[in-house]
């Protein structure tokens, strides 16, 4: 029953967002007033209808409702309860929910809180919303409907993925989706700016904070993506270049870039055109995930459901979304001049900088990505593209991105000198090297990439806190100074936590990739074994039942110069139902190191087969994307967005007649 | 003594899926202890060179991290090629003109792959060129001023400013 309920509230959902769509757009055209407003109960309508759908959806699989073929298929009862919940998303059917849910509670916070806005690109701004979420619904309710009954119920479920069950399935994808779908804020602004023919200061301040809302989601998704392959695939990698990762990776760097050109259009009123570009082209990429995760057209370790049918559907979506947002933007661009003056030297040209390195790195990762396609197509040669080439065809891009950016980051607005700016940063940049070069003479071994690594990371880091100290100015003592800067806009502080957590990321990756430890043997029980300066004995091994699985557990004690450090307890799990088997590695987290340890299968003399992996610097790269999120959060809480805020608490005017 | 007892009394109630457990395929694992190579440098041109092969049956995974039977093959025979004194490319050659292309995770820069290596290069260029165009054009620009707001935004304004 509230299963049917659920189902019919998803089809009036997507009635609403016809409504939604249409009406508005008419009005904000033809001037009137009340079709304009309809947007917005509308929009709160469309968000409670989909919630309610949701709900029942969350209802079947907490009480396992195997007559649902969803929960059958990927659910059982003897699942622990948080993977019941998690599992409405781990699937193909309900992860599309929840993609259409949360583009629904964007436009409703857009309707509730967009009261800044002018009334005609407000109803615009929700009728695209809307758009999007029509397609959506559409795809969910003709090509994946998560409501469908089976005649004959199974007495159990054959249960989800074991790989899935994990607390990582509960927070990373709802992130990622956050990220996603956020996008869809700015592309829906965009487009009604476009519709409107007008973009200026205003509008660059208003899609701001969404975008930027949307970039910290994204960072957050992909942060925890990352660290849950890295303690669940049982060999600490962090980044495989898998195309799914790509798909997220791409409107990440879009975004990343897309806030940076938004700061020239609020400030200057430049770059219009092409923050508009950004804006269609980095929702445009969530879609090319979207349709890449569910198509099976490239192979992936994520791949979901590999249907063609769906994926044409969303190839559709694809096409008309980014195609008619591009045919818009070719007709209207033009129309779209920029007032800020500006010389080649300045703070508008190293964001245009930026921006050029952070969409063509975004290039090479999309044409890397579809490149086996392209060859197989036109080429008829049948390669991969892998790790290696984006090793190496993106990283220089980043490391000029992070050569430049303290410089950049502190060259004044419209006009500056170089030399002076760089100037500046001499000493900076002399500590940085003079630690670069202790560490190349400490370390073992005479590779470059771990004290580069460094020398980038502490350049981004100290440039950043000393541009957020020079901008205290030079007026009086340290304390005056002191107090000046935590005075400082929060978008200043933003700036350079974010900027700093880029930094500490570079250098975790360098140290890490550089001054990893790794270590393969046999080891027989209680026989202490050495590895990077830590002593390893594996105590015993048991085998304990879990809720729906069974687990091999090692007793592995860790010591350091004979003082014991903790008892590590990696296992090997089976899951009956799922028919597989998985790894659960072990790791003891430390400020600066990770010890990871794996274990294997029994050997025939009684030993077991052991990885063991002195992980430096780990913890550090997840450090830094929450830097990075953070300073985005401290610059959203800026008092400029907040003021746009509070600006709808103003009596509201009525609508001229025109 | 107690270890054993206890796996005793650990297994008992999980007779009733030995059968089903024994249907599992047996995790092998990436890289394990027996093909490791005594000689520590041909152990470690070894790793390098799994990095940058395909494990052919697996969605994208490069046989130094793959448990596939197929990967744990290759890397054998790629360190049977190394004890036998192959080169590094003479290695990959083996192993493409028996698997293919498809094998190779870093793709090579002959034939059409060229366009593969010099798009982001390239991409640089142009997207410089045109910033540049576009700087000039920016700095070049008669220095208007600021469009004045529209009526309803000054009395917006001004409603603003009075609060």
């Amino acid at each position: 029953m509230i299963t049917e309920l659920g189902h019919f509230c998803l089809i009036l959902a997507f009635v609403v967002a016809i409504v939604q769509m249409v009406v508005p757009m008419i009005g904000a055209s033809k001037r009137w007033p009340g079709w304009m407003a309809v947007a917005e109960p509308a929009a709160t309508a469309q968000l409670l209808l989909t919630a309610a759908a949701f709900g029942a959806l969350t209802y079947a699989f907490v009480t396992s409702d195997f007559s649902l073929r969803l929960v059958a298929m990927n659910s059982h009862s003897a699942k622990p309860m948080l993977y019941k919940i998690s599992g409405v998303w781990g699937n193909h059917e309900g992860s599309m929910l929840l993609w259409v849910l949360i583009v629904t509670i964007f436009g409703a916070f857009a309707a509730w809180f967009g009261g800044g806005l002018p009334p005609s690109l407000k109803a615009r701004v929700l009728s695209v919303q809307a758009a999007i979420a029509v397609a959506f619904f559409a795809f969910i309710l003709f090509t994946s409907n998560p409501f469908l009954r089976l005649s004959v119920p199974p007495f159990d479920g054959e249960d989800l993925n074991p790989l899935l069950q994990d607390p990582g399935l509960a927070f990373h994808p709802p992130f990622l989706y956050l990220g996603y779908v956020g996008l869809s804020m700015a592309f829906s602004f965009a487009v009604a700016a476009l519709i409107e023919g007008r973009v200026d200061a205003a509008w660059g301040r208003w899609v701001r904070p969404w975008t930027l809302a949307a970039w910290i989601f994204l960072t957050i998704g992909i942060a925890l993506g990352s660290w849950w392959a890295y303690y669940e695939l049982g060999w600490g990698g962090f980044w495989f270049w898998d195309p799914v990762e790509n798909a997220s990776f791409m409107p990440w760097l879009l975004a990343a870039a897309l806030l940076h050109s938004a700061i020239v259009v609020e400030k200057r009123e430049a770059l219009k055109s092409w923050t508009i570009l950004l804006a269609i082209l980095a929702f445009g990429f969530s879609l090319t995930g979207t349709f890449i995760v569910r198509s099976g057209l490239l192979t992936s370790v994520h791949a979901f459901a590999n249907d063609p049918e769906r994926g044409v559907f969303i190839l559709g979506i694809l096409a008309l979304f980014t195609g008619g947002a591009l045919t818009l933007f070719a007709a209207r661009a033009s129309a779209m001049e920029a007032r800020g003056v500006f010389s080649v030297v300045s703070r508008e040209s190293a964001l245009l900088v930026n921006n050029i390195l952070l969409a063509v790195a975004c290039f090479v990762v999309f044409f890397g990505t579809l490149w086996p396609i392209i060859a197989e197509m036109f080429f008829d040669r049948k390669l991969s593209v892998g790790p290696p080439y984006f090793n190496a065809a993106f990283t220089p891009f980043m490391v000029i991105l992070g050569l430049i950016l303290p410089v950049g980051a502190m060259l004044p607005w419209k006009r500056g000198r170089l030399g002076r700016t760089a100037w500046s940063l001499r000493y900076v940049f002399v500590l940085c090297l003079a630690l670069a070069g202790l560490v190349w003479v400490m370390q073992t071994g005479n590779s470059l990439l771990g004290p580069v690594g460094l020398l980038l990371g502490a350049w981004i880091v100290s440039g950043a806190l000393f541009d957020l100290w020079s901008r205290t100015g030079r007026a009086g003592g340290a304390g005056k100074r002191l107090g000046r800067l935590l005075r400082l806009p929060r978008a200043d502080w933003g700036k350079m936590v974010a900027h700093s957590g880029l930094g500490i990321t570079m250098f975790a990756i360098a140290g890490l990739t550089a001054w990893e430890v790794e270590d393969i043997r046999v080891t027989q029980l209680n026989e202490p074994f050495d590895v990077g300066g830590f002593t390893l004995t594996l105590e015993r091994v048991e085998r304990v039942r879990g809720p729906n699985y069974f687990s091999t557990m090692g007793f592995v004690r860790l010591e350091k110069n004979g003082r014991k450090l903790t008892v590590l307890r990696p296992e090997k799990r089976e899951y009956p139902v799922a028919k597989m088997p998985t790894t659960e590695a072990a790791i003891d987290y430390r400020f600066l190191r990770d010890v990871y340890v794996v274990i294997g299968d029994r050997q025939d003399d009684g030993g077991w087969t052991m990885r063991t992996y002195i992980k430096p610097l780990a913890n550090w790269i997840w450090g830094g994307c929450i830097l990075m999120a953070l300073g985005g959060a401290l610059s959203l809480s800026d008092r400029r967005f907040r003021v746009a805020a509070g600006a709808r608490k103003a009596p509201k005017q009525g609508v001229p007649a025109e | 003594m107690r270890g054993t007892a206890r796996r005793a009394v650990g297994w008992k109630p999980t007779l009733r899926w030995a059968a089903l457990v024994a249907l599992l395929a047996a995790p092998v694992w990436a890289v394990q202890p027996d093909e490791v190579l005594d000689d520590p440098a041909l152990e470690a041109r070894a790793r390098e060179l799994s990095k940058d092969l395909r494990c052919l049956v697996c969605r994208n995974e490069s046989i130094d991290e793959s448990n596939a039977e197929l990967a744990r093959d290759l890397r054998v025979l790629v360190r049977e090629r190394l004890v036998a004194g192959d080169s590094d490319a003479e290695v990959i050659d083996f192993v493409v003109d028996r698997y293919g292309e498809y094998v190779l995770l870093r793709p090579t820069a002959d034939g059409s792959n060229w366009v593969l290596w010099a798009a982001g290069p390239l991409m640089l260029l142009v997207a410089g060129a045109m910033g540049l165009v576009y700087l000039r054009g920016r700095s070049r620009a008669p220095g208007r001023q600021e469009n004045a707001l529209s009526p309803e935004e000054e009395a917006r304004l001004k409603q603003i400013l009075d609060e």
